[in-house]
């Protein structure tokens, strides 16, 4: 299999190119991508990439395969190989480090925006702070987000503004925490998103939930704060 | 929060707000400009100056035309932000499509009014 990987170091390259290795990949196996970058590691160990889990919960290992953000240690060839041919990028829009190797700080940065922790101003209970089965339901579909970035990185309004649009992952965490009943800075949460870009960049085009690799949908979650703000306003 | 001073509703909520409801307006205005067109199987001058003769016409183009700005505005504005990254390129698109829209929403008004 012919496998286009993109190249980077910037210690050594004028600029970023594409370099075609062929792989032979075992007979009978549906391997994933990451399988694919180990054996091309072993050709030439200059290579960079991260990976940790390789079972998709750690959300290193996010990568442009085929045109198509994804974790590579769950995405099998068959899914996204064509015409026997692989073309690997680093998730795009962020500046490149090395290889696929990206700086992730800007995404951070907006994870960091929206407050990812529980603010409760009143007076801590002995044990913990329970929550009914119901108002614990309401956080199915929001808490197994890993950060892995593809969905951000697949946003065009992110690409555009990643300075000032929060991006999905980071709105659908931010919807997280509206949601907890445990949490008591709802209002202050909705002041702060209810300017021109943080929450309103979002055009709806729900790249993001097409490429989620957890199957989450941060489209449905910006509408859940969209319904906020405006019952907070009208 | 991110601040913006040229948004028009000054906050993205409201702009957002804007820009739905005179969508909803524009589609009204065309579907009934359209419904009359197809209806009116002889349109004369007389008819057609008849109708914007109308209070109710008049009020309806006129929201119509205000809806037409505000929209206009708020998309332009959405665009340059996206795709214009230099301040002084956005700062004089955004200026000409203000001077643009004013112009035009002024010049609507004086049609329809016919002041
Ligand atoms: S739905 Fe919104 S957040 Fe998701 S990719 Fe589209 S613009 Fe980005
Ligand atoms: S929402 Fe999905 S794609 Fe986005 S960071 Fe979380 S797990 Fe990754």
């Amino acid at each position: 299999m012919l496998v286009s990987i993109y190249r980077y170091n910037p210690e050594k390259d004028q600029t970023p190119f594409m370099e075609d290795i062929n792989i032979d990949i075992p007979e009978g196996k549906d391997l994933m991508v990451l399988d694919v970058l180990h054996l091309l590691k072993e050709k030439d160990s200059s290579v960079a990439y991260r990976r940790s889990c390789r079972e998709g919960v750690c959300g290193s290992d996010g990568l442009n395969m085929n045109g198509k953000n994804g974790l590579a240690c769950i995405t099998p060839l068959s899914d996204v190989v064509k015409k026997d041919k692989l073309v690997i990028r680093p998730l795009p829009g962020l500046p490149v480090i090395r290889d696929l190797v990206v700086d992730m700080s800007m995404f951070y940065k907006q994870y960091e925006k929206i407050k990812p922790f529980l603010i409760n101003d009143t007076p801590a209970p002995a044990i913990e702070r329970l929550q009914s089965p119901e108002d614990r339901e309401k956080l199915d579909g929001l808490y197994e987000c890993i950060l892995c970035a593809c969905c951000s990185t697949a946003c065009p309004s992110f690409w555009w503004n990643p300075d000032k649009f929060v991006g999905p992952s980071g709105l659908l965490q931010a919807y997280r925490f509206l949601a907890d009943s445990r949490d008591t800075a709802q209002d202050e949460r909705l002041a702060d998103l209810d300017d021109p870009f943080s929450v309103f960049r979002c055009r709806g085009i729900m790249n993001c939930v097409s490429v989620c690799p957890k199957g989450l949908n941060p489209t449905k979650a910006i509408g859940h704060i969209r319904n906020m703000l405006m019952q907070r306003s009208t | 929060m991110v601040a913006s001073v040229t948004s028009l509703g000054r906050n993205g909520l409201y702009d957002w707000m804007i820009q739905r409801v005179s969508a909803v307006v524009l589609a009204a205005y065309s579907v009934f400009i359209i419904g009359y067109l197809a209806l009116t199987p002889e349109l004369t001058y007389e008819a057609w100056s008849g109708l914007f003769a109308g209070t109710c016409m008049r009020i309806f183009s006129l929201l119509a035309l205000l809806c037409l700005g505000a929209h206009a505005w708020v998309g332009l504005w959405t665009i340059s932000t996206d795709y214009m990254k230099a301040t002084g390129v956005r700062f004089i698109f955004q200026a000409a499509c203000g001077v643009v829209m004013f112009a035009y929403v002024a010049w609507g008004i004086l049609v329809i009014w016919g002041l």
